[in-house]
């Protein structure tokens, strides 16, 4: 098997069903990947990046159905190819890594069993071999203690683990080709280093061809040896890696790079507007032990303190389970402060009752990540955008006018108030989400990973809007996120949270610079693609003070 | 998990007790004496007042109910106002008909609605799929009693192939206890096997757009294992709820079908027993469907352990 390629496709089209937004998923697609290489595929959602794969892998669902072109895998067609023949080849000469690996493995079956069909699919092994095998291959990707680990379920690893058992099983017959979609958007930022890591130290010593999705270039610039830009289904540029993000030549190309943020935070005046939230030993504990049954206490906030002025945005980073999101939920009140104090504008909202809270409610608003579950899809947007001034007692007539208003503040037209969720982006869906917010006229506003499920470019647009708001009007800005590059640029302050505990604080600037705290340090170098400069400043306004 | 079950077990009490005492209130604040009863047409007062004493009728309903509770946690039952046997005797002669008739339907069931459900599934929107469904909702539609009787006249009157109505111990032998009871096992089942396969049919679809589905077929693994081994297995929480209830209404609904093919069972045993007030008899077997009930409910939240590690109490 002398190929010259492992991977070999050329003018694949993919139909998509008759009403969709356009002919074709993907477009006369043609790119190749050579033993031992990791080719990128990037663009933004709906660029056809995972149909491509989907289609080499024979994998595509029943409404989309490849209507020309070829994908050679070590020179066969698997487009054309039988079942039975696919699969055989999957498993054995392709294998596929997913985004989610939370969902990706099957959640009541033990993961050596799990890599083990791998092997009881593909070849005669005995149980015993199998599992000696599962064994091996679980030691090849460093997950610690294999012999203990082959039999856990999925639900008791992490999500890095779980990520190494999909790449063991990936891995276990030694395919040619290896397709990895996203398959680090979901970790923390640290995890994904250490993956992105083994996934070159696999194809390294193994000589394997990679296909790597991903919508994140700094990821790219991290790992891709060749890159290809994807955009509505066509290839808009192809080259070498350092050719395509050091002299991008498509303007599309050239669009995306400049939105991802850059790691250099801007000069920022310090602002001193009134403290409009100010939070002092905030606590939340989870579970409790009760004499029948030990229950695992866990410390979810510990001690937090924090103060954020009027016209301020402050930064929480950390990774997942650090507790930011908890401290926003608490000073929300969507969950209760287990002890401390939060203090809104001189009043104290940690500790009263539902009723006495609810003229507060208004006061605090949160914009959250996810904008497609975060609007009632049985309900317009108008509907949704005056349900909350009029619970506060505002007419409906003047509610709707707001509403109005604030569409066309948040970039939308007014009229489309009577259309519905659904037939608006995630980005129209976020901004939809914003001027919900804005409708009761909070003072402090809290965006949980607000652009985090965002397109590159889309995050760019309303992070602008964020900044923008602030500014208009003198709001005080809670910003969550996992993401050191939005960060960087939108937050005056930050605060680092690890396992609940706040680990350092300070001007973002000076945090970026000159980080105090180890885990600050190991954050920062993890964000992938440190050796690239990205983008310009988002927020402009910012930079100046207000 | 031991102090689970424990807590479970010991939540049971509280839940029989109430079961009792609604059944006690309710059987005496009924119209129909059961002295009037046994004494018959040509009784005169005096006879009738001097059964009542004797079965203790003449108490007053409190005493009368502790009297019963008590005896309970001894073991005794009492003894039946109209066969003169004790009560755990009369249910222990009629339980096996009434658990052969539930377990072999419950059996006959799951053989038949899983994989339909499952196919179903699978092969959604397809003729298969809409046929399936369509069986399921005409199986939905029909009273057993209706089924009961179709099925009596064709395969007992008509072809002459199984017995019009009966039951034969399964000690007199496998053979004649499956002949007779087969017949009303797929009466009984029918409303069943369309509302099982129904709940698989919902419960897999949702399963096979799951990650994990890809991940198997990316493993090259094929379509019958994925739908074996990775979308029923997790599919299985909410068909196993279904049929455990199933089987609960089951035992409890032997009623009907028990009357259309004279199976003396449990459900013969209550129609007898309120025809003749017969007070002991209906409490038991009452406490009895009470218990089934609650027993059931528990193994179905312990089976859930088993099938899916997630899940610990």
């Amino acid at each position: 098997m002398d190929q010259k390629y492992v991977l070999e496709v050329s003018g694949l089209t993919v139909a998509l069903p008759k009403n969709a937004d356009r002919p074709n998923a993907v477009e006369n697609i043609s790119f190749t990947v050579a033993p031992g290489e990791i080719v990128c595929v990037v663009g933004e959602s709906g660029s056809g990046k995972s149909v491509t794969a989907s289609a080499v892998m024979g994998l595509l669902p029943d409404a989309l159905r490849p209507k020309g072109g070829k994908t050679l895998l070590q020179g066969e067609d698997t487009l054309t190819a039988e079942k039975s023949r696919l699969r055989d080849l999957r498993g054995t000469r392709m294998a596929m890594i997913f985004q989610e690996p939370m969902t990706a493995l099957n959640p009541v079956t033990r993961v050596g069993e799990q890599i083990a069909e791998v092997l009881e699919i593909h070849t005669s092994m005995t149980a015993a071999e199998r599992r000696q095998r599962a064994i091996e291959i679980m030691e090849a990707v460093h997950l610690p203690d294999p012999e203990k680990m082959v039999d856990a379920f999925p639900h008791q690893l992490s999500g890095g683990q779980r990520q190494r058992i999909m790449i063991a099983m990936a891995l276990v017959l030694d395919p040619a080709l290896l397709i990895a979609d996203e398959p680090t958007t979901a970790l923390d930022v640290t995890t994904q280093a250490q993956i992105l890591k083994l996934i070159k130290e696999m194809q390294e010593r193994r000589g394997t061809g990679v296909l790597f999705i991903t919508h994140d270039f700094g990821v790219v610039a991290e790992i891709a040896d060749r890159i290809v830009v994807m955009q509505h289904g066509r290839i808009v540029e192809y080259g070498d890696r350092d050719d395509v993000l050091r002299r991008p030549k498509a303007p599309y190309t050239q669009m995306l790079m400049a939105s991802v943020p850059s790691m250099t935070p801007p000069e920022r005046s310090a602002k001193t507007g009134e403290t409009a939230v100010e939070v002092k030993t905030l606590n939340k504990v989870y579970g409790k032990t009760s004499w029948l049954s030990k229950d695992r206490i866990v410390h979810a906030v510990q001690d937090v303190d924090l103060m954020v002025r009027k016209g301020e945005t402050l930064g929480i980073v950390g990774e997942s389970g650090s507790g930011k999101s908890t401290v926003a939920r608490c000073i929300a009140r969507l969950i209760d402060p287990t002890s401390g104090s939060i203090s809104l504008h001189g009043t104290e909202i940690a500790t009263i009752s539902q009723s006495q809270l609810r003229p507060h409610r208004r006061k605090v608003q949160i914009v959250f990540q996810d904008p497609y579950r975060s609007l009632n899809p049985r309900r317009t947007i108008g509907q949704s955008l005056v349900e909350a001034p009029m619970n506060f007692g505002m007419a409906e007539a003047q509610a709707l006018k707001i509403a109005r208003d604030l569409m066309e503040l948040v970039g939308l037209s007014g009229d489309a108030l009577e259309r519905y969720p659904h037939q608006f982006s995630g980005g129209q869906r976020q901004r939809i989400c914003i001027a919900r917010a804005l409708a009761v006229e909070p003072e402090v506003l809290i965006a949980d990973e607000a652009v985090s499920a965002l397109d590159v470019s889309v995050q760019a647009q309303v992070l602008k809007l964020l900044d923008d708001i602030r500014v208009k009007y003198n709001l005080a800005m809670l910003f969550i996120t996992h993401d050191l590059r939005v960060a960087a640029q939108i937050c005056d302050r930050l605060i680092v949270m690890q396992k609940g505990v706040i680990v350092e604080h300070g001007p973002t600037r000076a945090v970026y610079q000159n980080p105090q705290h180890p885990y600050t340090r190991l954050l920062l170098d993890a964000a992938p693609g440190q050796g690239m400069t990205f983008g310009s400043e988002i927020a402009p306004a910012a930079a100046q003070g207000s | 998990m031991a102090s689970y079950l424990l807590r479970r077990v010991i939540a049971t009490i509280p839940v029989m007790l109430i079961v009792a005492i609604f059944i006690f209130l309710l059987l005496r604040l009924t119209p129909g004496d059961p002295a009037t009863i046994i004494a018959g047409d040509y009784a005169n007062a005096e006879q009738v007042a001097q059964i009542r004493e004797s079965l203790g009728l003449d108490q007053p309903i409190a005493t009368q109910f502790v009297i019963w509770l008590g005896n309970m946690f001894q073991g005794d039952f009492g003894e039946s106002f109209f066969y003169k046997k004790e009560v755990s005797e009369l249910i222990a002669a009629r339980l096996e008909p009434t658990l052969s008739l539930s377990i072999l339907t419950i059996i006959l069931t799951v053989v038949i609605a899983v994989p339909l459900g499952t196919l179903a599934a699978y092969k959604q929107g397809s003729w298969i799929d809409r046929g399936i469904m369509g069986f399921s909702v005409l199986g939905f539609s029909l009273p057993v009693f209706v089924i009961g009787y179709a099925l009596i006249y064709v395969f007992s009157v008509q072809l002459g192939w199984l017995p019009v109505q009966g039951y034969q111990r399964i000690s007199e032998g496998v053979g004649g206890w499956l002949y007779r009871l087969i017949l009303p096992s797929i009466a009984l089942s029918v409303i069943f096997v369309a509302f099982i396969a129904r709940m698989t049919r919902t419960s897999v679809l949702e399963v096979l757009g799951e990650d994990y589905v890809r991940t198997a077929r990316a493993k090259g693994q094929t379509e019958t294992r994925v739908l074996m081994r990775h979308a029923l297995r997790n599919a299985a929480v909410p068909i196993v709820t279904v049929i455990g209830l199933s089987f609960a209404v089951l035992i409890g609904g032997v009623v009907v079908t028990e009357s259309v093919f004279t199976i003396p069972g449990l459900g013969l045993l209550t129609v007898e027993a309120v025809l003749a007030r017969d007070f002991p008899t209906i409490q038991a077997v009452i406490l009895l469907f009470s218990f089934i009930y609650v027993l059931i409910n528990l193994i179905i939240d312990v089976s859930y352990t088993l099938l899916d590690p997630r899940i610990r109490y």
